[in-house]
């Protein structure tokens, strides 16, 4: 799950961690006391989506006066941002972040992920922030560093001294970076953060390290100890129909093709898309419908599925493991039956009894094509589609 | 030989009297799976599907002397099933669990290397060796003896290979899934070290799917270590590159990651590629001759 960047500014300032003095506001009404509650002359003002890139998306923008809060406010609240990693539609503005403006001297990179690889916390630091990271590490892979966290000691002093002299900071600043790396992996592992990411970290004009944007995403499968963090959940960052699946225990994610895809299994559903695609169709969407398969699940995967309107066959493709076949069989006619499917379902049954339940399947009066090869489900998909 | 578990496998179930521990339980014993008792907190001195439940491992392990464990219990509490197999001596775990959170299995894994044990999991269907035990929630029918080791991080994916080597007349010496988690108990390199060892294993099925890099690190190994024919899918060829968040994951892995890129790496490394999933099996077929 993604946090705003207020959010997270939140987690940062709760744990020690130099934030600016900062206000969120959902309405332009509250704009002018926002500024004023802050103080100063100068502001910066963030619209809050779940995507980078929202600076050229004129996403933010350095303000003079509480009016110019007010007319971004009026801009942007209710509206989408389309930035380089969002899709075309982009993503609902419903809050938008005012903070006091710093006065950047130098801005680095510093983030900290779980690493598959050394199977650790590792922090990556860099001297060149504010830019896209993964450029730096194709073309100047020397000027970032991977620290992995030992999870018996924690983070060492002299861990972050190391990263302290790939970012350049000088004595002082170093020191004040030997305290804030504990309060990041505090943060990290007491949140069961999956990423934490400061793009870009700054030295202030005064020479002080700061932390001028905040990305935060966690680790669903600790959402159930996240009290907390379940309350910064935002749905209008989600794709609705991702959203409706997840709340049904199915996984879901749409793309642009016409042969709608329902299968057991995260791997099987990858492979059911590849094998379309090598018989040259293309699935419209990736579906689990999970390890067990029942009634109430195949027909909400339907529905979900039927909801877009490219879809022009379906695929289910379901490798019955401990569940029976001939179950799986009549919960497909059922929820057909239940949702009133309309056009043809090409279905795919293996596994426990697969040809009891394709006799099934065969003698009911829908649009129901039933092979047990998956290499001709497929074909007869793409020919369907065409 | 087989890997890893075979007809002397003593098994202990944790979580045993749950309703999913309690049906795969049941087709384990049905398959000839020889399961010496099971854990259940407060309900030890009971019987359940005609074996003895403790109230802990470790007096499991003084009563039966299990010689592996499987893990049923929900994600919150598998760091400390895991642990308690683990402090109680058996050396083979094995977590069917999904939604384990990351950071629980960062402890397990550190814990469990000092310790020298081997876990499977989480996230994953088990392990089977064919005709001796089944010790996981696959359908035991679409297996059978023979030479084909497979290992996979996929379940659904991992029946599909087996189906095709039985249906080709290979049967399989050992199907281990690793899972599909970040941080896996055992890797692709752990299970391919022991198919080399392994007599029985005459060819080796890898099925892999996008994100990480443990393919990429598997196909090295395979150059330098493993001397029998290496067969390959990867899941994910169309999956679209994800919506992703912030840019350190993706620096992380050094551009790595694309099913291209692994293809890539395994076919320069000398594995045979099955570049569709219904030809795993003829691919095999193929290679073996």
């Amino acid at each position: 799950m993604n946090l705003h960047e207020f959010q997270g500014k939140e987690l940062f300032a709760k744990f020690g961690l130099p934030v600016s003095k900062n206000k969120v506001i959902s309405s332009a009404d509250e704009a002018v006391i926002a500024c004023r509650d802050i103080g100063g002359s100068k502001w910066v003002i963030k619209a809050q989506v779940h995507a980078g890139g929202r600076g050229k998306a004129g996403g933010v923008k350095l303000i003079n006066t509480p009016e110019e809060a007010i007319n971004f406010a009026n801009h942007w609240l209710g509206k989408r941002l389309v930035t380089y990693q969002t899709d075309a539609e982009g993503q609902l503005v419903s809050s938008i972040l005012i903070e006091e403006c710093t006065d950047i001297a130098e801005e680095l990179y510093l983030s900290a992920v779980v690493d598959r690889g050394t199977q650790r916390i590792v922090f990556i630091g860099s001297s060149e922030g504010g830019v896209n990271i993964e450029e730096v590490a194709e073309k100047t892979p020397e000027k970032i560093i991977y620290e992995p966290i030992d999870p018996l000691t924690g983070p060492l002093p002299f861990q972050a001294r190391k990263i302290s002299k790939v970012l350049g900071l000088n004595p002082e600043q170093s020191k004040e970076f030997v305290k804030m790396l504990p309060q990041l992996t505090e943060l990290f592992i007491e949140h069961d953060l999956a990423l934490l990411e400061i793009n870009p970290l700054v030295i202030t004009q005064g020479g002080k390290l700061h932390c001028l944007d905040a990305k935060i995403t966690i680790d669903s499968n600790a959402l159930y100890r996240q009290p907390l963090i379940q309350e910064m959940h935002d749905p209008s960052q989600e794709d609705p129909k991702e959203s409706e699946a997840a709340a049904n225990d199915l996984s879901y994610v749409s793309l642009d093709g016409n042969i709608g895809c329902m299968v057991n299994g995260a791997g099987l559903a990858m492979g059911t898309m590849d094998t379309i695609k090598f018989f040259g169709g293309a699935p419209a969407n990736f579906l689990d419908v999970g390890g067990t398969a029942t009634q109430e699940r195949v027909s909400k995967a339907f529905k979900i599925i039927l909801a877009d309107p490219e879809v022009k066959v379906v695929l289910v493709n379901i490798f019955g493991g401990i569940v029976r076949c001939d179950l799986i069989a009549e919960g497909i006619l059922a929820a057909i039956e239940e949702v009133g499917v309309s056009i043809p379902v090409v279905v795919r049954l293996e596994g426990n009894n697969a040809e009891l339940g394709s006799k099934i399947l065969e003698k009911s009066n829908a649009e129901i094509v039933s092979l047990n090869d998956l290499e001709e489900a497929s074909k007869k998909a793409v020919e369907l589609s065409k | 030989m087989s890997i890893l578990v075979n007809k002397d496998t003593r098994l202990l179930v944790q979580g045993f009297t749950g309703s999913q521990a309690t049906l795969h339980s049941e087709q384990s014993i049905e398959y000839g799976t020889n399961i010496v008792g099971g854990v259940t907190p407060g309900k030890g001195g009971q019987m359940h599907l005609g074996a003895p439940v403790f109230n802990s491992v470790h007096d499991a392990v003084e009563a039966v002397q299990p010689n592996a464990s499987i893990i049923f219990v929900p994600a919150p509490f598998c760091k400390d099933s895991i642990l308690e197999a683990a402090d109680a001596g058996i050396k083979l775990i094995i977590c069917i669990t999904e939604g384990v959170p990351t950071l629980d299995m960062l402890i397990v894994k550190k814990r469990i290397d000092e310790l020298g044990i081997t876990l499977i999991g989480p996230n994953c269907p088990g392990v089977i060796t064919p005709g001796e035990a089944k010790l996981g929630i696959m359908p035991g029918n679409i297996h059978m003896t023979g030479s084909v080791g497979i290992i996979s991080r996929s379940g659904t994916l991992t029946y599909e290979a087996v189906k095709q080597t039985t249906d080709l007349g290979l049967g399989q010496s050992t199907c281990v899934g690793i899972g599909g988690d970040p941080i896996p108990g055992t890797s692709f390199i752990d299970v391919l070290k022991l198919f080399e060892a392994d007599d029985q294993t005459k060819v080796i099925v890898m099925v892999g799917e996008i994100g990480g890099t443990a393919e990429e690190e598997a196909a090295e190994y395979i150059r330098d270590h493993v001397s029998k024919p290496v067969i390959s899918y990867i899941a994910g060829q169309t999956a679209p590159a994800g919506k992703r968040m912030g840019h350190a994951g993706a620096i992380i892995a050094g551009g790595k990651g694309t099913a291209a890129d692994k293809i890539k790496k395994l076919q320069e490394c000398g594995v045979h590629i099955a570049d569709n999933l219904p030809q795993i099996g003829a691919k095999v077929k193929e290679v073996v001759g």
